[in-house]
């Protein structure tokens, strides 16, 4: 369903910033697969996310979705394979619109806009059916613009907005970490039940290893802009937090005292 | 008395100008407040709009037809602004800036596009003004009728125009392409996650704007009996000022979005009964750039002010509790 090959990103080349973000990045999502991934910060799980949305060009290697391969692609050409749900929960939608136009923005992910009607009596139903189903009693407001809802709320509705198009590949860039952990449940509960019901490849990125391994049926582990450890089925289902642990400080060599609080 | 009455007559010429503002400000206030993009083309765009629509009337032609090729002249110019700003990666306002100034000398070139035709190489090649004469030219405005109870009052077509360009507004800004417009303005981001080309919205947004901007500029040519090559200069502050007004004043009571860009013509309108009421109290017409540029800074400084004064008053209500 993705692939990525050899992929090399860097940052501000040739200047005292520079930074190799990815460094050779290789990795096969297979349809149906839920990866969660981890790593300290600077890993480079994010920006394997974006190289995927197509944020900004990479600098070698090529990805490919369903078969078509997008590495040429701008990231509003890519949209139509992909759900995204970012880590503010300020950008997965637009503040000034309504929930209902929000949604009727996603539901035409990947088709060319025309001066047909931006929402019709119909979709209005739809939305309204989907938002119950949701549990946050926005299906009776609608029209309320999306800036009064909260963080919890705007993530919610940012999921149901990425998957109203059945997605190739669902992204998830840390998207509960701006939220308080109850909310943040809350969400990931949402996220599964989410994947499973449409039965969608997803990549979710996130800095609590227990989420890591509660959630997915394969994680992947990354460090300095390589997938150092990849794990599926019955190994991943098994995996505690001090295997986890003990992994990241065999493979990767670094202190584990020093990288302990971040990966927790 | 002697005042209020001189003051009472210059009104409904007052209103008649802050009409054709109006449809200026709606410019505006697609720029500013809708794609969150500050377009200074719009201070050449005004004066290209009256220059095409003037120059066309003086060669003998229909003066619908000149205002349709403002339009055009307009978009174009919004086009120009919106390729230099999206597809050669220089900021927005520098980009209205660059086109402006590049107006200034076609505008000159404009003008004198009649002359040339008619006298060949004995015509200047380049003119600042062009005189429109109601008893010569076959005009669709004149301020000159604008106190009669008659059907060729300004005022009528004037509303009418602004009626409809609101209406026209109103849908486009409601079809899937419009929506993904105002996405584009309110989230990029979340916008090009949704598969919406972003830099092209903001190209066609400027098309659209300067079109408004150069039909504005049009009508004035027409309403004022000449095009000035210096008719838009500072144009901005004047939209800008208008959208504030309509904002500060309407925005509680106008929720709906024709209603919204409403409020920026009756903020034009507003703005110049109260430059024609500072005329009348001693001001030079020279003075209005510093009035208005004045206006500006206090609409746009107030909800900053108020916010840190409002938060500042919070906090001290905090410590004594």
């Amino acid at each position: 369903m993705l692939e990525l090959h050899n992929v090399y990103k860097t940052f501000n080349p040739g200047t005292v910033n520079e930074k190799r973000a990815l460094n050779g990045i290789d990795l096969t999502l297979n349809e149906g697969d839920f990866v969660t991934v981890i790593g300290s910060n600077g890993a480079g799980k994010s920006t394997v996310l974006n190289a995927i949305a197509g944020v900004w060009p990479i600098d070698s290697g090529s990805i490919v979705i369903d078969g078509q391969d997008v590495t040429a692609l701008p990231e509003h050409k890519r949209a139509k394979f992909l759900g995204r749900v970012f880590q503010d929960p300020m950008n997965g939608t637009a503040a000034t619109m309504q929930i209902q136009e929000n949604l009727a923005l996603a539901k035409r992910r990947g088709k060319s806009r025309t001066l047909m009607p931006g929402i019709t009596r119909r979709e209005q139903e739809e939305y309204r059916e989907l938002l119950r189903d949701l549990g946050l009693g926005l299906e009776d407001r609608m029209t309320s613009k999306v800036g009064l809802l909260s963080g919890g709320q705007r993530q919610a509705l940012t999921l149901l907005m990425a998957t109203l198009q059945k997605p190739k590949v669902l992204l998830l860039d840390e998207h509960t970490a701006a939220l308080d952990p109850k909310t943040a449940e809350t969400v990931l509960n949402t996220t599964d039940a989410v994947i499973e019901v449409n039965h969608l490849t997803a990549f979710m990125v996130t800095h609590n290893m227990k989420d890591a391994i509660a959630h997915g049926n394969r994680l992947i582990m990354m460090n300095e802009g390589k997938i150092i450890f990849d794990v599926a089925g019955e190994e991943k289902a098994h995996l505690t937090m001090k295997e986890l642990l003990d992994k990241f400080a065999e493979i990767s060599g670094s202190s584990i005292q020093s990288d302990k609080t971040l990966l927790a | 008395m002697d005042f209020l009455l001189s003051f009472g007559r210059s009104l409904p010429s007052a209103l008649g100008q802050g009409l054709a503002w109006g449809l200026m400000a709606i410019g505006v206030y697609l720029t500013y407040k809708i794609l969150d993009l500050a377009d200074l083309t719009v201070d050449g765009t005004l004066s290209t709009g009256g220059a095409v629509c003037a120059v066309l009337i003086t060669m003998g032609w229909d003066p619908w037809l000149a205002l349709l090729m403002a339009v055009l002249a307009g978009m174009l110019a919004g086009l120009v602004t919106g390729l230099l700003h999206t597809a050669c990666g220089i900021p927005a306002i520098l980009s209205g800036i660059l086109t402006q100034l590049a107006l200034y000398s076609l505008n000159l070139r404009i003008m004198a596009i009649g002359d040339i035709i008619k006298l060949g190489d004995a015509a200047a090649k380049t003119k600042a003004t062009l005189g429109l004469n109601v008893d010569r030219n076959p005009l669709m405005l004149s301020s000159r009728y604008v106190r009669e109870l008659s059907s060729r009052n300004p005022l009528i077509l004037l509303v009418i125009i602004v009626a409809v360009v609101i209406a026209l507004m109103y849908w486009f800004f409601g079809t899937e392409l419009g929506c993904s417009i105002r996405a584009t303005g309110a989230n990029p981001n979340m916008a090009r996650a949704q598969g919406i080309n972003t830099s092209r919205n903001k190209v066609l947004g400027l098309v659209v704007s300067n079109g408004l901007v150069a039909m504005s500029g049009a009508l004035l040519a027409q309403y004022s009996g000449s095009a000035t090559v210096d008719m838009g200069r500072g144009a901005i502050v004047i939209g800008l000022a208008a959208v504030i007004i309509g904002e500060v004043l309407l925005d509680k009571l106008f929720r709906n979005f024709a209603l919204k860009l409403l409020a920026s013509v009756i903020g034009a309108v507003i703005y110049y009964v109260v430059i024609t009421l500072v005329l009348r109290l001693g001001l030079e017409a020279t003075d209005l750039k510093l009035l208005t540029a004045m206006v500006v800074a206090v609409f746009l400084a107030i909800p900053y002010l108020k916010e840190r004064y409002m938060s500042k008053a919070k906090k001290e209500v905090k410590t004594d509790a």
